[in-house]
């Protein structure tokens, strides 16, 4: 299973073993990681799950849909590396996959 | 107010009752929460039952919203498949349906909502469905199989988003509406006529301004008659025509109550140490200058967050302005605000390309908007409902300029 490092605002690191076809957001829910609100609970409807991706992944992770660019566009504290981790699928590929979740999500 | 808060208790399990569960501990709170919901599931999501859920896209435990262990590593005793069946606001306890009472220092009603049912004579045939819960959906998953005939009354964002899954698993789909629009109750006629053709496009027939008058069948519906006579032939019903306010408990413990349990600011009841959030409450809606009673994600997360600042005395979170979503095939509706009111629709981008928005403006200022795959529309159009900025009709139905550059403009 691959495994996937979230890194909070203040630099602490939690890693946790994702399941194949759930996604970023959703593991960390399930594993009570703190500083993804996911209030849609992954419909792409409101910028709450938003993290930055460790450069080693971004190209592994892709770009952003046409939909999920747009919310992009409009969240706080975007960077080049940001996603929103409701569109991120786990797969075997992304296994060591770290992201950093921002100081807030509002 | 009574000092000290060293017991929450929390009716009502779902979005509502669980994030206030949440914001308590993740705000440090160090008494006793229990959190009690009268489904057998922990709190869950909603708004995939209408949608992936129902496809079978989903299942039921990645609809949690939280994974078991957290109510055990966070000291929340969460009782599920009991109800509250009494409330004494003197003696501080609630009662529940097996006969045990649990004192509180804090009592948070988030009891939520159940489908209207109608009255009509067939009624209580067999087959005749609501979409609310998970075992809702799991009992119209057995008979929705593809060929049925499922006739939705009721076209709301339940009903048209159920009739949009139907359609995709192969049933036969017949849509009532009493209304002469679809979403007439949430949204304008640019997007009633929108949806209604996505529908027919679909195959879907949407019969406007059709009155229900009877269910047909034997035990089992097997039909259902309109004004005029016709009988639309059923395998399957489901009723979506909206919810009513579960407030009896509050009502029968003689807290204030009118289309919903009345709370102030902080989401406080008429007793100082009771509170309510979620589809329950009638509350301050700031943005608008009054009251009313939101059904929504947004409402129930943003009620159980003010309710546990309140228990902690925190400041109260900045208010969100009201949102929604809509999922229909391939169609993502975003909508900001209300637009109960308005005095101008303005349309912006061409409904043929299924990617456009509609602005309800009063007086000027853009008070909701309803975006059809169009993210940047519905987020600056949220940014200038919270601002109440005034801006020129023109820029706002040009498509060549940018939302990010109305918005630029607008909030300065």
């Amino acid at each position: 299973m691959p495994k996937i490092t979230y890194i909070d605002a203040s630099g602490t690191e939690r890693v946790v073993e994702a399941k194949n076809g759930m996604t970023v957001m959703e593991t960390a829910i399930k594993h009570n990681i703190p500083g993804i609100d996911a209030d849609c609970g992954g419909a792409c409807a409101c910028a709450t799950c938003h993290v930055y991706v460790d450069g080693a992944f971004t190209d592994k992770v892709g770009k952003p849909s046409a939909m999920e660019q747009s919310m992009l566009d409009f969240a706080e504290n975007v960077k080049e590396n940001s996603r929103l981790s409701c569109q991120i699928k786990v797969r075997d590929d992304l296994d060591g996959l770290k992201v950093t979740t921002p100081e807030s999500q509002h | 107010m009574s000092a000290a808060a060293q017991r929450v208790v929390i009716i009502g399990a779902g979005q509502a009752g669980g994030q206030t569960a949440y914001s308590l501990r993740q705000a440090g709170f160090a008494g006793t929460i229990t959190l009690i919901g009268d489904e057998p599931a922990p709190p869950y999501q909603r708004p995939p039952l209408s949608k992936a859920y129902f496809k079978g896209e989903m299942d039921a435990e990645r609809l949690f919203l939280k994974p078991l262990e957290y109510y055990a590593e966070h000291q929340v005793d969460l009782i599920t498949g009991k109800a509250a069946t009494a409330i004494d606001l003197a003696a501080k306890q609630v009662r529940l349906d097996d006969g045990e009472t649990l004192a509180w220092d804090r009592l948070v009603i988030a009891t939520g909502a159940r489908p209207r049912r109608l009255s009509v004579e067939g009624a209580d045939l067999r087959n005749i469905a609501e979409l609310r819960t998970l075992a809702d959906v799991d009992h119209l998953k057995k008979v929705a199989m593809p060929g049925a005939r499922l006739v939705v009354v009721g076209a709301g964002y339940i009903g048209l988003e159920a009739a949009a899954v139907g359609v995709q698993l192969g049933l036969k789909v017949t849509v009532l509406e009493a209304m002469p629009q679809v979403l007439s109750r949430v949204a304008g006629p640019e997007i009633g006529a929108f949806y209604t053709h996505i529908h027919r496009e679909a195959g879907t027939d949407i019969r406007l301004g059709a009155r229900l008058e009877a269910f047909e069948g034997i035990g089992q519906v097997t039909g259902v008659r309109i004004q005029g006579g016709e009988i639309i032939p059923a395998d399957l019903v489901l009723v979506g025509v909206g919810v009513l306010p579960n407030l009896e408990l509050a009502l029968e413990a003689g807290l204030v109550c009118g289309n919903g349990i009345v709370v102030d600011a902080d989401m406080r009841t008429s007793d100082p140490d009771v509170f309510a959030a979620g589809d329950v409450a009638w509350r301050p809606l700031s943005h608008y200058g009054r009251e009313g009673r939101l059904e929504s994600v947004h409402n129930a997360i943003e009620g159980g967050k003010i309710v546990a600042a309140a228990i902690m005395g925190l400041p109260a979170p900045v208010l969100d302005v009201p949102w929604f979503w809509s999922d229909q095939f391939d169609l993502k509706l975003q909508t900001a605000g209300l637009w109960t009111g308005a005095d101008e629709t303005l349309v912006r981008g061409d409904p043929q390309s299924r990617a456009f928005a509609v602005f309800y403006l009063k007086e000027g200022r853009v008070i909701a908007v309803d975006a059809v795959n169009s993210a940047p529309e519905y987020i600056v159009g949220k940014k200038l409902v919270a601002s109440q900025a005034r801006v020129a009709p023109g820029e706002l139905v040009d498509k060549s300029i940018s939302m990010k550059d109305i918005g630029a403009r607008a909030l300065g």
